[in-house]
């Protein structure tokens, strides 16, 4: 069996919150990612999905150790990196490079193209300026862009031009890990079906390891094998893509590909969109017990005090974990909950969060 | 004759730049009752087009005509507009908070919506009418929640607020521009759902302006495709999502990633939009278009094809095609469906 190139073994991170009053007193942490195990084996593509504030982009900046974790491991090839140096995680940065969602805000707009690609080569000190440049050159036309236009300043380029840029300069060093957060979602969509055929050309090209972060279920099933859908912190269900929408397990999960609005009217028709009740709890204080509890539909009273492990459910194969106490089972789907307009007595959820 | 009829609307802005042509003579009609999506990407000129209609952009050159039940709304006075807009033309943005002003309460804030246009309204009924619309919206406990200010409500609940506000006074029309582009997806679904009990209620007709097929799938009953400041294709919904006309509709659901075999390559619209500082002569699509040809050079009209006198498109290409050759199967977006 294959090692896993990267595992992230109880990994949980922490934010304190300061109150804004006159003594700045700690008052409270924000469990951003709270006790996530999951593993990636080379070659693949592990998605992972999740709303706003689930901590999937946190996830993501622990595994670079752009944050550095409260508790876990992070193991890279083999390598503990945990609790690395910046001079050690040097070596380590050659191998885990990372692309942004915002292709304006990621590349500084006052330097040129060439050199912001060229950028990995100078700080790890490969090649002589000459051999630089050619590189830069290579690579700007791998990605797609005009070698020509290596001179030109980020604002002369589109959005979906700026990202390969981003592209190409995490691509320099040939990564054996390529972490995307959210890589398309700031690109129209004619423009983001190229993006992401050039990260599935790239993958078969040089071989690499992604973990693929969006909101965009429809974007995640395309280039994910498998797929971790992440709620408040805690990884809910994970499991190879196909399964993961003809099976969920997980209510949440099961939600999240309802309530996914699909571009074919007959689907759109026929089908059932389940609506949640209530937003997103606060993640200061996430609910006690399954953090989705408060909002679902089959939640019990044991789902109040008891924290569901992460394990295969009903018999799944082990690749198919879910975190659930009371799972859905083959073919069986949420109960219809559709609240109504007018009906102001929905959850006891929306009451917390405004508290 | 339709609630909402816009006809040849030019927009243009002087910028340091040059001439901005964003919206090049577009043409639709909204029927009463119902919802018609303007769908395009960034800079296609969807919002600018009914922002002008209502009167909001300043310091634009406008041509063309837009008459709303009777009244036409370009060139109309401030003080005409003024009653329109909110009373007859409600109005929902992306963003919720800045749209809400964060000193008042929301309940004084819509209270104020419904007294700006009727003054005879006293403070105690309209908050009593706030609070009503609020529980209406699908806010939990609403005549609490009146005394509220804007930052103690989440994202989706801002959007409800809003959405509070531009039916407060029964409009016959909203124009909701990209409703839903800051929610989270389960909220978003939220949100849509209020919507259409509105409008099955009201009987609103509905501008939704997206750039999102998905949500227009599920809400749309007609739609407009703009492209370059350009209608490029106007359908009803299943024709346009079975039977796409116009080769950039066709490339826009091609590359959609639902379309497509997981990990397969999607089919992209090769290059990208073009300047609206300097559009192309003819068909603005025609630099992208894999089946450009000569007559291209020359702006087609919006014509009816397929058969059908709702579908128009502005393409050369022969009227019967899309009905035989523009059908795109949707594997992965089918098998969706079979979750239980």
């Amino acid at each position: 069996m294959t090692e896993p190139l990267l595992s992230l073994e109880h990994l949980t991170k922490t934010f304190p919150v300061t109150s804004a009053g006159l003594f700045r007193r700690r008052t409270d942490r924000v469990h951003a990612v709270d006790d996530v195990s999951l593993e990636v084996m080379p070659g693949e593509t592990l998605g992972l999905v999740g709303e706003t504030g689930c901590g999937k982009s946190t996830l993501a900046r622990c595994i670079t150790r752009l944050h550095d974790v409260d508790d876990g491991r992070i193991v890279f090839a083999g390598e503990d990196i945990t609790h690395h140096s910046r001079v050690r995680m040097r070596g380590v940065r050659r191998d885990v490079q990372m692309v942004f969602q915002d292709p304006y805000g990621s590349l500084n707009p006052r330097r040129r193209v060439g050199s912001i690609i060229g950028d990995p080569f100078v700080i790890h000190d490969v090649g002589t300026p000459a051999e630089r440049k050619r590189s830069v050159q290579e690579l700007m036309e791998r990605v797609g862009l005009n070698p020509e236009h290596y001179n030109r300043f980020p604002a002369e380029f589109s959005g979906g031009q700026r990202q390969r840029i981003g592209v190409a300069r995490a691509l320099a060093l040939r990564p054996r890990l390529m972490i995307c957060d959210e890589p398309v979602s700031a690109l129209d969509v004619s423009i983001q079906a190229q993006v992401l055929n050039l990260l599935l050309d790239l993958q078969d090209e040089f071989g690499l390891t992604y973990v693929f972060i969006s909101h965009d279920l429809s974007v995640v099933r395309h280039v994910s094998d498998r797929i971790a859908v992440m709620y408040l912190g805690k990884v809910v269900e994970v499991a190879p893509s196909a399964e993961l929408f003809t099976q969920p397990r997980h209510p949440y999960t099961r939600a999240l590909l309802s309530a996914l609005p699909v571009a074919d009217p007959d689907v759109s028709d026929s089908r059932r969109r389940i609506v949640l009740a209530g937003d997103l709890p606060t993640p200061t204080n996430p609910p006690a017990g399954c953090r989705f509890h408060t909002r679902c539909p089959r939640a019990r009273e044991d789902c109040a005090s008891t924290v569901p492990p992460v394990e295969p459910v009903l018999g799944d194969r082990p690749e198919h974990r879910t975190a659930c106490l009371h799972p859905l089972g083959d073919g069986e789907d949420l109960a219809a909950d559709r609240p109504a307009v007018g009906d102001s007595e929905i959850t006891a959820t929306e009451e917390e969060l405004s508290a | 004759m339709a609630l909402l009829e816009v006809r040849d609307l030019h927009v243009e802005f002087d910028t340091p730049d040059g001439v901005v042509h964003a919206v090049r003579g577009l043409s639709f009609d909204v029927e009463r009752g119902s919802t018609l999506a303007v769908v395009g990407e960034s800079g296609s000129g969807k919002s600018v087009a009914t922002q002008t209609i209502t009167g909001l952009t300043r310091g634009a050159r406008v041509t063309g005509s837009a008459v709303f039940d009777g009244t036409e709304l370009l060139g109309a006075s401030e003080e005409t507009l003024r009653a329109v807009r909110g009373a007859r033309i409600g109005m929902i943005f992306q963003d919720p908070l800045s749209s809400l002003h964060p000193y008042y309460t929301v309940g004084w804030q819509v209270a104020e919506m419904i007294r700006a246009h009727d003054r005879t309204v006293t403070r105690a009924m309209a908050r009593e009418r706030a609070a009503e619309l609020l529980s209406l919206v699908g806010i939990p406990r609403a005549r609490r929640r009146v005394d509220d200010y804007p930052h103690q409500f989440s994202g989706g609940m801002r959007q409800r607020v809003m959405i509070a506000m531009a039916v407060a006074l029964d409009p016959a029309l909203l124009i909701a521009d990209e409703p839903t582009t800051a929610l989270d997806v389960t909220v978003q679904a939220q949100v849509l759902e209020v919507m259409q009990q509105l409008q099955d209620r009201f009987g609103t007709a509905i501008v939704l302006i997206t750039h999102d097929l998905g949500v227009v799938a599920e809400m749309a009953d007609e739609v407009v495709v703009m492209y370059a400041g350009r209608a490029m294709e106007v359908a009803p919904r299943r024709e346009l999502f079975y039977h796409p006309h116009h080769p950039y509709s066709e490339g826009l659901l091609r590359s959609l990633p639902s379309r497509g075999e997981p990990g397969s390559r999607l089919v992209p619209v090769p290059g990208a939009p073009p300047s609206l500082l300097d559009p192309p002569q003819g068909c603005p699509f025609r630099p992208r278009c894999p089946h450009a040809f000569a007559d291209c050079h020359d702006q087609p009209p919006l014509r009816p094809v397929g058969g059908s006198p709702d579908h128009l498109s502005a393409c050369w290409l022969p009227p019967s095609r899309g009905t035989t050759t523009g059908e795109v199967p949707a594997p992965a977006a089918r098998e969706l469906q079979e979750a239980p």
